[in-house]
């Protein structure tokens, strides 16, 4: 009964928002062109929020991502570069390059390559350290933006024959979106089906008894924060496709709103408790949030405080919910 | 208290619940857990509102809103967990939010005030404690002092304690068994409750037994007999509370062989199969941290464990449970569960590999294996769904139980396996013990009990200071001879 109705009230905010903008702006939200723009300017938070759902579940965070994601989308898209033949004239001076499509693969997976050592570094340190998350991502935030801005002296690398992840489509849906579902049903899968997903459970709730109980709680945070790495290197990829060209500011702030979609899908700070359907619906709320207030006109300022508020009232009635109970 | 009815939705927590305590002595308030015990005392203590009856106070009618109002009449409450700010001092936590200013117009605490008048209260209480110790650094029987003088700081003239000793060594104990019996001479009237009888009825001047939310018996102390008091709690003889043992054991299943860790010194036993083994000792004689080094817990200086003759390497919990050893924490909340998860995450945690499901989970196998270990063991549980926090203490122990029961351990620790859970729980949990021994199963049961320690037992290891100070069979041995190994 409290399981349903903890589900409930996320899923019944989406649907009141996208009621409301129906209403409202019938003629240019309720279009198939715009739910694919909605859904594929999610897909990279999203990706990232799959991920982090994990983190927040074991009672962790990672406030790098966003200077991750930077970092990945200029180090995946140089080996693209490289691997097609381009010297270090050409990449910084962003010329224009021809790309084959083996380059891009292997750079796109150099990028995730990238994320999963940066998350595997937060996840050493984080469990060999015995320090709080919240200060190693911390600290490691900053280390990933200043290397970002070091690698090519603040300019961007450009890669406009890497189009795909951005225009290319699967059976009329756009790739992007393609990914993210994929993600989000593997990783709600891994969540729920496995006992890795229960043992980010167990450290969530309480890490003496999960190691009393024989789970290897270091191992199995790392592997979270690397994860989450993989998947901040796949969005960053995603983004430079978007851009057609990595920038080392990419993904200012963003660490900010993918918490904020993991918190309103029912994730609690203090762990053991969310699932990966809540960040789905925690993320689409957000971004239907934001696209109705775009079309009303609503000035992104503006939009700033509805999210803000929107994360306080999310978080008060699961407080007030679990009071009740 | 009259005639004090509380409900709560359908339930009926407390029914017509009629009971009185004389000034200056101690009332012990016995029964199971779920009896309404807790549920009364936060009655009286303003938590609760009545939904009929009336409290009194020396003939006078009270009427509690809240919490403050019953401490304002003297009612204080000292609750199982300690609740103290850690990181400050006594004295601090003593007056915290109602600290002694001086000054004009910017007032400032006055330490220098505080701490005399702390220091003169444990003068006269002849208490060991520093008014400017950390808390953090106090054992656990010195912050239940520090609650004490919290209580008679704020003018307390009842004091309610809920299983005060629970987690108190059997030195501590004593001290504040000493300290009631100073209060009560200074008139302040105790309400005590607690699980462990026989303390009950040295310390109680009338003991009054609740079952199923009414009073049920109520007598001076001095009529009764542990047996009697069982009886009436229960509601039901209670003919073997130990389980008869018929014990043959067989091969050495375990061995300990000169175990020693940064807290235990060159430790040797050897557990049969189908034997129990009792484990006694004073709190922080090392017995705990025995099983923790065998659990891989404490990493291992010097020494080996053998399971089945072959020598095992334990370096994490993980590798003990795969090579077949369970452990049963003593502390429920802090190493034993994951409360607000389901039930039945808490049983199956360990137990993926055994249950074929080590990649994938099989959700409606893991269910119905949940649902025939919660009929074995009369789980109380509306379903393995629900979180553990939401089962009653001696369901939870019996949750835990559970685990190492699927987990099929060859060789299984139980540490302290009935501490703060009521009789009903105690018992079938001794017999589950004795079933599991029966099975060819070696146990070894670390109790600060004593008659739990003789009942179940077929063989008694002490331990002091570290060591391993005896080896005794429990048919030949006496409680005195027990404590006698272990204090000397």
């Amino acid at each position: 009964m409290n399981k349903l109705a903890k589900q409930l009230l996320p899923f019944s905010s989406l649907l009141f928002i996208i009621s409301l903008w129906t209403f409202l702006e019938p003629d240019t939200f309720l279009t198939f062109q715009n739910f694919k723009n909605v859904l594929s300017s999610t897909a990279a938070n999203g990706i990232i929020a799959a991920g982090m759902t994990f983190v927040i579940i074991t009672a962790g965070i990672d406030l790098s991502v966003g200077s991750m994601l930077a970092m990945c989308g200029i180090l995946g898209s140089i080996v693209m570069l490289v691997l097609s033949g381009a010297g270090w004239t050409q990449i910084s001076g962003g010329a224009a390059v021809q790309m084959g499509g083996f380059a891009m693969l292997v750079g796109t997976l150099a990028g995730m390559a990238v994320g999963a050592l940066c998350g595997f570094l937060n996840g050493a340190l984080v469990t060999r350290l015995k320090l709080a998350p919240f200060i190693v991502t911390l600290g490691s935030m900053s280390i990933f933006r200043g290397v970002s801005h070091i690698i090519n002296s603040s300019r961007p690398i450009s890669v406009s024959a890497y189009s795909w992840l951005d225009t290319g489509s699967i059976l009329g849906i756009p790739a992007s979106v393609v990914i993210f579902a994929l993600v989000l049903v593997a990783m709600g899968y891994v969540l729920k089906y496995t006992p890795f997903g229960r043992y980010t459970y167990a450290i969530g709730s309480n890490p003496q008894t999960a190691y009393h109980a024989g789970v290897d709680v270091d191992k199995t945070l790392v592997w979270i924060y690397t994860i989450l790495g993989a998947l901040v290197g796949l969005a960053a990829m995603i983004m430079t496709s978007r851009a057609s060209s990595a920038q080392p500011s990419a993904g200012l702030s963003l660490e900010l709103d993918v918490i904020a979609a993991v918190i309103i899908g029912g994730c609690s700070p203090s762990g053991g408790k969310g699932t990966m359907l809540g960040t789905l619906i925690g993320c689409l709320l957000i971004s239907f949030l934001r696209n109705g207030l775009t079309l009303l006109g609503v000035v992104a300022q503006i939009q700033l405080v509805a999210v803000g508020l929107i994360i306080i009232i999310a978080v008060t009635s699961d407080r007030l919910a679990a009071k009740k109970n | 208290m009259e005639g004090i009815t509380k409900r709560f939705g359908p339930v009926t927590a407390l029914s017509n619940v009629t009971f009185s305590v004389r000034r200056g002595t101690v009332c012990a308030l016995c029964g199971e857990n779920g009896a309404g015990k807790s549920t009364l005392m936060k009655v009286l203590a303003g938590v609760h509102r009545p939904d009929s009856g009336r409290i009194l106070l020396d003939g006078k009618e009270m009427v509690f809103a809240g919490p403050k109002d019953a401490l304002a009449a003297g009612i204080s409450m000292l609750y199982q967990e300690v609740e103290l700010a850690g990181h400050l001092t006594v004295y601090e936590n003593l007056f915290l939010g109602r600290e002694i200013l001086r000054g004009g117009l910017f007032k400032c605490i006055d330490s220098d005030a505080e701490i005399r008048q702390v220091q003169e209260l444990i003068a006269k209480n002849h208490f060991q404690l520093d008014p400017l110790a950390t808390v953090a650094e106090l054992s656990p029987g010195q912050c239940q002092l520090v609650e004490l003088l919290k209580a008679m700081l704020s003018g307390a003239r009842l004091i309610v304690m809920d299983e005060p000793t629970s987690s108190l060594s059997e030195g501590e104990a004593a001290t504040l068994f000493q300290i009631i019996h100073q209060l009560k001479a200074q008139g302040i009237t105790i309400i005590y409750i607690s699980h462990r009888l026989e303390e009950v009825l040295a310390l109680a001047d009338d003991i009054c037994v609740l079952r199923d939310g009414a009073v049920v018996f109520g007598a001076p102390a001095s009529e009764l007999t542990v047996d009697t008091l069982v009886r009436q709690m229960v509601g039901r003889e209670l003919s073997q509370y130990y389980p008869p043992r018929s014990s043959k054991p067989g091969e050495v299943l375990f061995e300990a062989r000169n175990l020693t860790t940064a807290r235990i010194y060159d430790v040797s036993f050897q557990v049969r199969a189908g034997e129990i083994v009792g484990m006694a000792g004073l709190v922080g004689a090392g017995r705990s941290e025995t099983a923790q080094a065998i659990f891989g817990i404490d990493p291992l200086i010097s020494g080996e464990c053998l399971l089945d003759g072959k020598k095992v390497t334990v370096r994490r919990p993980t590798e003990a449970i795969a090579a077949g050893i369970g452990f049963l924490t003593e502390d429920r909340k802090r190493t034993g569960l994951c409360t607000e998860l389901p039930c039945s995450w808490n049983i199956t945690l360990p137990n993926y590999e055994r249950l074929g499901m080590g990649h994938i989970l099989s959700l409606p196998r893991e269910r119905e294996e949940c649902l025939a270990l919660g009929e074995k063991m009369h789980l109380k549980w509306r379903q393995p769904e629900d979180p553990a926090s939401s089962l009653s203490g001696g369901n939870q122990q019996k949750l835990l139980v559970s685990r190492w029961l699927q987990a099929d351990s060859k060789f299984l620790i139980v540490d302290e396996p009935t501490r703060g859970i009521d009789v009903g729980a105690k018992a079938e949990i001794y017999a589950l013990l004795n079933d599991l021994a029966a099975a060819g199963k070696a146990i070894l049961l670390i109790s600060s009990e004593l008659p739990e320690i003789l009942g179940m037992c077929d063989r008694v290891l002490v331990m002091r200071e570290g060591r391993l100070t005896a080896d005794l069979k429990a048919s030949e041995t006496t409680a005195e001879e027990i404590m006698h190994k272990a204090a000397v």
